[in-house]
């Protein structure tokens, strides 16, 4: 049956084109995650936000317009003009630095020393702020995305597989893009942490906190740099997702779709993170294109966590996470 | 003036070892149950009923449940609402399976069908620790989930794929079903509440509880020193499942009557859980109370605040709403990380030297 | 303990706020926040224009003002509980629970508290049978009437005849988007396609190997029953499959504007069921245009006058009030309660004549609601996403289902109902 050999390769090359997507979810959790030991479950609504918010400038969105309109009856929308998206993507990014300033400025400042359970719950926290705070600014509608990202079949794939195989195999030209984009940003996030000042100062902050404050590395301005960095990955991750699925609420639950990606690659590693979505997102369409129809489909939500369940059984620290080393 | 043990002499050691040794606090206690029992069934109508104690209840049993497995036993889980759905989902198969069966045994029945499932679950605990076994539990969260749904069997192959609880009485009084009066849907829930806080409280203290704090602690450091890791963590899932258990099944049976598992017992529940166990306290039986009244009363309270008494819009309020409660979470976490229970001790603590605090 | 007062204070806010008796109460138990905010935002405006639209006009119905208290649900369950609860106290004549959670769980309850619930075109589809639902409506139609005019307007196209054609069906793998499967194999049998079900779990971002399924197995037609972000992603792929949209078909709660956007001009020529015609071109607009919008009246952003889902909470609006004005008749008096509204209706019907009257000609069918029958006629229509225009066309008028199919599907289940629940059959 070569066809079926086919098939389950087309599904498997579609598998790792959506595991990078996740990983570039998975990113975003595995920076702050090193730098801070901070497990941020608000990486999601960071996703969410930034979409929002390009979206926002992009159409000339007035922010808060509901509240203003609610309170002043007034009955303000738009600003009449729309931004090139290369300058809404820059102003985007620089809401998002500066959330991530108050973040530290107003969380993260008061919860140093605290036990990461606390952390945690405090970016939880932190995402039920956003969610509601991004629907008072922007709206709560679902906004279509154009920032000019190809999508759709590739033609070009189609025909070179079909001239070779004689089945044309099925890419999305966006998670082509995906793909690029989730490679470069990792080239430049290794370049950076490795030759640069400031990158350097973060291996050291992940290294070991106290040592770093010892040597004169400012805490507080590495974590203001990595949440805003982490921030910058969410815009990209919201781009992409955005892009397929239109900005709206439940971008924010794509990061459910990371969480098993980081206990596979492991919460310290970005390498880790790649190749732990490219495992769970082709693991996760093979197992749907080979035993879904048996036990009736729709496995996708529960089967990636429990890939992952299994891995960590055998690895508690994931494939690429530092040894646990216990000491009594 | 208050919580003073100042005169308050014991004379055997089972005085000493009572759960509320100080008799300010003991006559508290009592204040509490007579209200609880005497006062609150006969003010209570369909909306306090509905909208307000019973899931308060409710989510008071889920969470002490979760408190024993995070507060005693260090062990995080996101799995709750998975394991509320097999709660759920057992009460109804005994339900239908058995009508005869009293709902109080089929309630602990579930309990202990959750418990099962949950030592199951519990296993990797053995070898997962911190976040990655937080993440791990998510993987009975989605999977619980997706069988129920999946496989009618657990639904009695009905149509639409819920669940419905039909009527079940208690000493002649129907306490499951849209019959069943507000006060009889508080009876049993109170009931459950007082068995649950009460079996929690005395086995946290006793052996069993000193080895999952032992293990919390330091879980290489306690195997050293003889406890059992395996029978502690196990104990430790089964018995927060049990409860867990209880909770969803009083949750679909008394509280909702009809449940649909991906909407009911979605991720969301096991937040809720999480939040209350945490902002209440984690370790502490009252806070797990103080906790599932923060995140059972607190949004009803603000949205009657914000829509009925200033009349903003219902969107709006709804966002408020959200950034206030995300914002409340955080600002307890910076002023309070042990949580609303810390807070409790610090009042206790200033009431016991009042009015002369030096 | 100081939460207890507090709570005190906003039960007393809660009571100060009651609506008057004398007034004619509909509560809108709306979403506007949430996962699928985007559809409760233009339903819950429609439903309240319209209300706001005949006390502005003609000072309510029958003289009597009318009250349009609204309550936030957030499409949560329970939420909706606290809602139903908290409204139902001030003389509440009829609910529109929206989400199908929210149904199932008011159901029972309504019925104890004697409370009509409409559910329209959504909701538990058994509850046709007056029989065994005495307060339960879904009149103009349900979802098995949905599969049915699908399953008939595919045989339109095909003339009549679709033996061997591969019908596929993506649902929400949930009750809602399991409820068409019965009535598609029945159909099956009947009508000799090959018919596949095809699952999206919650909430259904991801449905890669679903589509590449589809891609596969080329079926000549595929049904969706979605809802929420499931739909825009679904619409997405199919578009990059580049599977013939003509020929890909949407329930009515897969079939607005907000699903068909995001996938920009890939959406084009995608078709959806709808039960109520949509657009501006209706004489109502004026009256609405005078009386509402330019007061500055209009619920929400006043942003959404038009869609579909506005269109179906202004119709939900509109037959609500009908039965209003019906039960006023009956009972021979302006200020019904929920009893009497529920008799008005039972007894509620639609003539094209009255639509004309109210200045929506055409808008839905015309139907008769009686004492075993509370489904209305079941008929529904096509409409076809216009992505240059960026608007619904309607494709057909309105189609009957295959009543020879669901009826003994409605019986059945309703019958188990009955028989769970101990309820005598009435209107014998």
């Amino acid at each position: 049956m070569p066809e079926q050999v086919f098939f389950a390769l087309e599904a498997a090359a579609n598998g790792l084109m959506t595991g990078v997507l996740y990983a570039l979810v998975a990113l975003g959790f595995v920076l702050i995650f090193k730098a801070s030991g901070i497990f941020n479950f608000a990486q999601g609504v960071f996703a969410l936000f930034a979409a929002m918010t390009l979206v926002g400038f992009q159409n000339g969105q007035i922010p808060f317009a509901h509240l203003i309109n609610a309170i002043f009856g007034t009955s303000l929308h738009h600003f009449g003009w729309n931004m090139p998206t290369v300058l809404a993507i820059l102003c985007t990014m620089a809401v998002m630095v500066l959330l991530a300033f108050l973040v530290e400025r107003w969380v993260l400042k008061h919860l140093v020393n605290q036990e990461p359970i606390i952390l945690f719950m405090a970016t939880i926290g932190l995402a039920y702020f956003l969610e509601g705070f991004g629907d008072v600014m922007w709206g709560a509608d679902i906004k279509k995305l154009d920032v000019g990202l190809p999508q759709g079949m590739s033609s070009a794939i189609d025909e070179a597989t079909y001239s070779l195989f004689g089945y044309g195999f099925f890419i999305d030209r966006l998670d082509v893009v995906a793909a690029v984009v989730a490679a470069m940003l990792v080239v430049a996030l290794m370049l950076f942490s490795q030759f640069t000042k400031y990158g350097r100062a973060l291996r050291a902050v992940a290294d070991d906190h106290q040592a770093a404050l010892s040597v004169g590395i400012s805490l507080r301005f590495i974590w203001v740099m990595v949440w805003a960095i982490a921030g910058f990955v969410a815009l990209v991750a919201g781009m992409m997702w955005g892009t397929k699925m239109g900005v709206q609420f439940s971008l924010s639950l794509i990061a459910l779709k990371a969480l098993p990606v980081l206990m596979l690659g492991g919460f310290t590693s970005i390498p880790g993170a790649i190749v732990g979505g490219l495992i769970i997102g082709m693991g996760e369409q093979l197992f749907e294109f080979s035993v879904g129809p048996l036990v009736g489909g729709a496995t996708q939500n529960w089967f990636a966590y429990m890939l992952a369940l299994v891995f960590l059984v055998f690895r508690p620290q994931g494939l690429f996470g530092e040894k646990i080393i216990e000491r009594v | 003036m208050f919580y003073r043990e100042a005169g308050d002499f014991k004379t055997s050691y089972r005085d000493d070892a009572q759960t509320f040794p100080i008799a300010f606090d003991r006559l508290r206690y009592y204040l509490v149950l007579a209200v609880a029992l005497g006062v609150i069934p006969f003010m209570i109508n369909d909306y306090w009923a509905n909208a307000v104690i019973v899931p308060f209840l409710i989510w008071s049993i889920a969470a002490i449940g979760l408190n024993i497995l995070m507060g005693y036993a260090g062990q995080v889980s996101l799995g709750t609402g998975g394991f509320m759905a097999v709660g759920a989902y057992a009460t109804f198969k005994l339900m239908t399976s058995f009508p005869d069966l009293n709902i109080v045994i089929i309630v602990v029945l579930s309990g202990f069908i959750t418990a099962g499932v949950g030592v199951l679950f519990g296993l990797p605990s053995l070898r997962i620790k911190g976040f990655y076994l937080a993440v791990a539990t998510l993987a009975a969260q989605f999977f619980l989930i997706w069988l129920f749904n999946r496989v009618g069997w657990f639904y009695n192959y009905s149509a639409s794929g819920q669940i419905n609880a039909p009527e079940r009485t208690v000493l002649g009084i129907a306490v499951t079903g849209p019959a069943s009066p507000p006060w009889a849907q508080y009876f049993i829930c109170l009931f459950f509440v007082l068995v649950v806080a009460w079996m929690a409280r005395n086995l946290t203290r006793g052996s069993v509880g000193r080895s999952w704090m032992a293990i919390r602690d330091m879980d290489i450091a306690a195997e050293i020193i003889g406890v059992n890791p395996l029978k502690a963590k196990l104990t430790a899932f089964a018995v927060s499942s049990f409860f867990i258990g209880i909770a969803g099944s009083l949750f679909f049976s008394v509280y909702l009557g009809a449940v649909e598992v991906g909407e009911a017992f979605g991720i969301e529940k096991s937040f809720i859980a999480l939040f209350a166990v945490i902002i209440g306290g984690l370790g502490s039986i009252f806070g797990s109370f103080a906790g599932a009244a923060f995140m059972v009363l607190f949004p009803v309270l603000l949205k009657n605040i914000l829509v009925n008494g200033l009349n903003w819009p219902t969107d709006l309020a709804a966002h408020i709403q959200l950034m206030v409660i995300g914002g409340l979470i955080i600002v307890f976490l910076i002023l309070e990380p042990h949580g609303l229970a810390a807070l409790w001790r610090v009042i206790k603590e200033k009431l016991r030297l009042w009015p002369f605090p030096h | 303990m100081k939460l207890t007062r507090l709570a005190a204070v906003a039960v007393a806010a809660t009571v100060a706020a009651g609506p008057a008796l004398a007034d004619l109460v509909f509560p809108s138990l709306s979403y506007r926040t949430g996962p699928y905010a985007a559809g409760g935002i233009p339903f819950a405006d429609g439903y309240k224009d319209y209300f706001t639209l005949l006390n502005e006009r003609d000072g309510g119905i029958g003289g009597v003002k009318i009250q349009v208290p609204e309550c936030e649900t957030a499409y949560n369950t329970e939420k909706g509980v606290e809602c139903y609860e908290s409204t139902k106290g001030g003389a509440a004549l009829v609910y529109q629970p929206l989400s199908t959670g929210i149904t199932y769980q008011i159901i029972p309850k309504a019925s104890q508290d004697k409370i009509p619930v409409h559910t329209m075109g959504y909701g538990r589809t058994s509850s046709v049978n007056g029989k065994v639902f005495e307060w339960v409506f879904n009149y103009p139609a349900n979802y098995w009437d949905g599969a049915s005019i699908a399953i008939k307007h595919i045989l339109d196209l095909n003339g009549g005849n679709i033996a061997g054609k591969k019908i596929a069906l993506v649902y929400h793998n949930s009750a809602y988007g399991k409820e068409p499967i019965r009535t598609l194999e029945e159909l099956a049998k009947k009508h000799g396609y090959e018919f596949k079900a095809i699952p999206v779990d919650h909430p259904g971002q991801e449905q890669k190997a679903q589509w590449l399924e589809i891609r596969r197995d080329r079926p000549d037609y595929v049904l969706m029953w979605g809802w929420g972000v499931m739909n825009q992603v679904a619409v997405q792929e199919a578009a990059n499959i580049r599977f013939p949209m003509e020929n890909f078909i949407g329930i009515w709660w897969s079939g607005s504007e907000n699903d068909v956007r995001p996938a920009g001009e890939g959406a084009h020529g995608y078709k959806a069921l709808n039960i109520h015609k949509t657009g501006m071109d209706f004489p109502i607009y004026d009256d609405l245009k005078k009386y509402v919008y330019d007061k500055g009246l209009a619920a929400g952003a006043g942003d959404q006058i038009g869609t579909v889902l506005y269109s179906r909470g202004m119709y939900a609006a509109v037959l609500a009030a009908e039965a209003a004005r019906k039960a006023q008749e009956l009972a021979g008096t302006p200020n019904i309660n929920a009893t009497q509204m529920r008799d008005g209706m039972e007894a509620l019907e639609i003539t094209a004549a009255r639509l004309v009257e109210l200045g929506l000609p055409e808008f839905g069918p015309a139907f008769k609601v009686t004492c075993e029958n509370h489904g209305g006629s079941g008929e529904g229509l096509v409409q076809q996403w216009d992505a240059k225009e960026g608007k619904w066309v309607i494709l057909t008028g309105f189609i009957a289902s295959d009543r020879e199919v669901i009826d003994p599907l409605i019986a059945e289940d309703s019958e188990a109902y009955a028989k769970e629940n101990n309820i005598a059959p009435r209107c014998n």
